[in-house]
């Protein structure tokens, strides 16, 4: 095989069959999924995320939670996520599609947080876990972020928006408040409920 | 002999004669941008190494340097892996690409200039790509994560790589297309197809949400497939039959096992998404062209080891074939690991765990990094005319980085399988799944350290030699003593 032009032809005809296959058709194929309405209420599924918390999702991307955290439910024969109550059914396509920058993860080292605004909806337990992970969750590995804080002198009357620290993590003369980026995220993180809905193609269980 | 007045003989020796001039000739014209290739991959090697420690650190002790937005793990883990493959593994892939094709086309590189431009425009892209994920504008998405600016700065950075590459085939002198040129003429357009692609559709014209997964893994994957084991490969065949004197087992083999590859690779991919909200066929695909691929590996991994059946004796003395030999191995440890992983039963275990991140360390590392390494050692003493500066150095490269990726291959891989196991147990508290892998990721931590020494080590030969420290070539740093064998 010494001549170029047939061996180039190869190289292209080979690319371009999985190019069309994997890259060119999905994109094609989802182009199609549509939000459905919730016969009940009326409302749009899955629902659209309000400002705040469509600012928390760029915190989310720039901080990589990805790298860690999956958002995606697994059909129960394909792993324990349903069974650890990480949702109640398997997410399916149209519950991305809303979402700018799919982020469904490839790692656990934290859990899936597909249902996470389902699973704790409380903003300051998700404050302060952020501020400090091992304040709510003893043993955790997960990466503090105090640069989404501020430390701020006390004043004559306490600040209601400032975390209620443990004693030892008290700073004297200083309270911790959270910055727009952090409630903006906790905003994203509650938002999160992918699976709290019925999709005709994807019910809720039946109790 | 009494031979050598005969006339074949003298013709022989006429065109061996030439044939050295030519090479010469090769090694001249590359020497500046290659070089350039070479030094500024070993700079983001050693920066990306040191990303990969505090990343590493921070999963055992996550107070560790936790204060400032720029260091926290999220941002550091995506620029430790940026700066590896585009940095790294990318440039130095280039490098040796051209000289390999070079030297294969007997065809002198003529765009000097303009590849010089393309080496400082590649860092440039880098350069923005690194301060965007750390400065927090990562797009998040895996192995794309630099903000599409720097990524037009790669993508136009690439572009006198392939006129150089044509213009080299165009200028070929006739004679037998060797395997290694099939494999880097096919990555050097394959990869900008792959990387334009995903840009265009993830970033520029983004599909919608749940169509971004699979071009993501598309891309991830077959940048592996399609772009690093084609370099790695080629390399392989270039130097293995280089150093022990005697030509590849079998020109067919060779032929069957580059073509299953453009076939079947181009195809993995979604295996990556078992589980997913994906349609079936989409990740059924890549499982079976996973599977297909035992096709390409145990060809080259026969035709290799064939060729080098009767001659490992020249792994004692031969810097590059030590590391190259030591690659080739772990190529098909790594495709065949990764064949069966793509076997949904087993992916149910190790999916979403450390394992994977092994398994891409075996690839990335003890396959492509380790290939590079032996590469460059063969190549730098011919574009400068300077051997490398120590015997023991190289040695202590080797084993630093070789035992120390053993180490975090073996390590990270038990681990990950546990942690596996541990998630899929429901009863089980998620925290226990955490705490079980701390062991582990320590481990990591130290095998890792090991490894960034040897890049030290190996910068600091790099240096000797650029800065002009080191004997001129003629007697080749060799490891042992060839004629003890």
């Amino acid at each position: 095989m010494n001549n170029f032009r047939i061996i180039f032809l190869g190289f292209i005809l080979t690319f371009a069959s999985a190019w069309v296959g994997l890259a060119v058709l999905p994109s094609r194929h989802f182009a199609t999924l549509q939000t459905v309405q919730d016969p009940a209420s009326g409302a749009e599924l899955p629902p659209p995320l309000d400002p705040l918390a469509q600012r928390g999702a760029q915190v989310y991307l720039a901080n990589g939670c990805v790298y860690c955290h999956s958002q995606q439910v697994r059909p129960a024969d394909a792993g324990s996520d349903i069974a650890r109550g990480w949702g109640q059914r398997r997410t399916v396509s149209r519950d991305y599609l809303r979402d700018q920058v799919a982020v469904m993860g490839t790692m656990r080292t934290g859990p899936d947080l597909s249902n996470i605004g389902v699973r704790n909806p409380s903003d300051s337990w998700h404050l302060l876990h952020l501020y400090n992970p091992r304040l709510t969750s003893p043993g955790s590995t997960m990466a503090p972020f105090p640069f989404l804080f501020e430390k701020v002198k006390v004043g004559p009357q306490p600040r209601a928006d400032a975390l209620s620290l443990p004693a030892e993590e008290r700073i004297p003369g200083y309270e911790v408040i959270p910055t727009d980026d952090a409630l903006a995220l906790v905003a994203y993180l509650k938002s999160l409920r992918r699976s709290a809905y019925s999709l005709p193609e994807a019910p809720l269980p039946k109790d | 002999m009494k031979t050598a007045s005969l006339p074949y003989v003298e013709h022989h020796r006429e065109s061996l004669e030439k044939g050295v001039h030519l090479r010469i000739e090769v090694d001249r014209a590359a020497r500046a941008p290659i070089t350039a290739f070479f030094v500024t991959a070993v700079f983001w090697l050693l920066f990306g190494s040191l990303l990969a420690l505090v990343a590493s650190i921070k999963l055992h002790t996550p107070g560790f340097l936790a204060d400032a937005a720029w260091l926290t793990f999220g941002r550091v883990r995506p620029a430790h892996l940026d700066s590896v493959i585009y940095g790294w593994c990318s440039a130095a892939g280039i490098g040796v690409g051209l000289w390999m094709t070079s030297r294969l086309c007997r065809a002198p590189i003529r765009h000097r200039r303009l590849l010089l431009g393309s080496a400082v425009l590649w860092n440039i892209g880098n350069a923005m790509g690194l301060v965007g994920v750390l400065g927090g504008w990562s797009t998040s998405v895996e192995w794309l994560e630099y903000p599409p600016l720097a990524a037009l700065v790669l993508t136009a950075a690439f572009v006198p790589v392939m006129i150089e590459a044509v213009s080299m085939v165009r200028r070929r002198q006739p004679g037998h297309v060797y395997v290694s040129q099939w494999y880097i003429l096919a990555a050097f357009f394959w990869f900008p197809w792959l990387y334009a692609t995903a840009q265009v559709l993830l970033f520029w014209q983004p599909a919608p949400g749940p169509a971004q997964p699979a071009v993501n893994w598309w891309y991830a994957h077959n940048t592996l497939g399609l772009w690093f084991t084609p370099i790695g490969l080629a390399s392989a065949y270039y130097f293995i039959p280089k150093v022990i004197g005697k030509p590849i087992h079998s020109y067919y083999l060779s032929m069957v096992g580059f073509w299953s590859l453009a076939f079947f690779y181009a195809w993995n991919g979604m295996h990556h998404l078992i589980g997913g909200p994906f349609p079936a066929w989409l990740i059924s695909v890549s499982v079976v062209a996973s599977l297909m691929m035992f096709v390409p590996v145990i060809t080259v991994a026969v035709n290799h080891h064939l060729t080098m059946r009767g001659n490992f004796d020249a792994l004692r003395w031969s810097p590059t074939l030590r590391f190259v030999v030591f690659a080739a191995m772990s190529y098909t440890v790594v495709s065949l690991q990764g064949s069966l992983t793509a076997i949904r039963s087993l992916n149910r275990l190790t999916h979403f765990t450390h394992y994977t991140v092994a398994h891409a360390h075996l690839g990335m590392y003890a396959f492509f990094t380790m290939m590079m390494f032996g590469a460059i050692y063969y190549i730098v003493p011919r574009l400068t005319g300077r051997e490398w500066p120590s015997a023991t150095a190289i040695k202590a490269h080797f084993w630093l980085c070789g035992l120390g990726v053993i180490l975090y291959w073996v390590g990270l891989s038990i681990g990950g399988f546990k942690q596996g196991l541990a998630l899929l147990d429901s009863d089980l508290p998620f925290m226990e799944t955490v705490k079980l892998t701390l062991p582990y990721l320590e481990l990591r931590s130290w095998a890792g350290t090991m490894m960034t020494l040897g890049h030290i080590v190996f910068a600091w030969s790099l240096w000797r030699v650029l800065a002009g420290r080191t004997p001129a070539t003629g007697k080749a740093t060799l490891l042992a003593s060839q004629s003890a064998a």
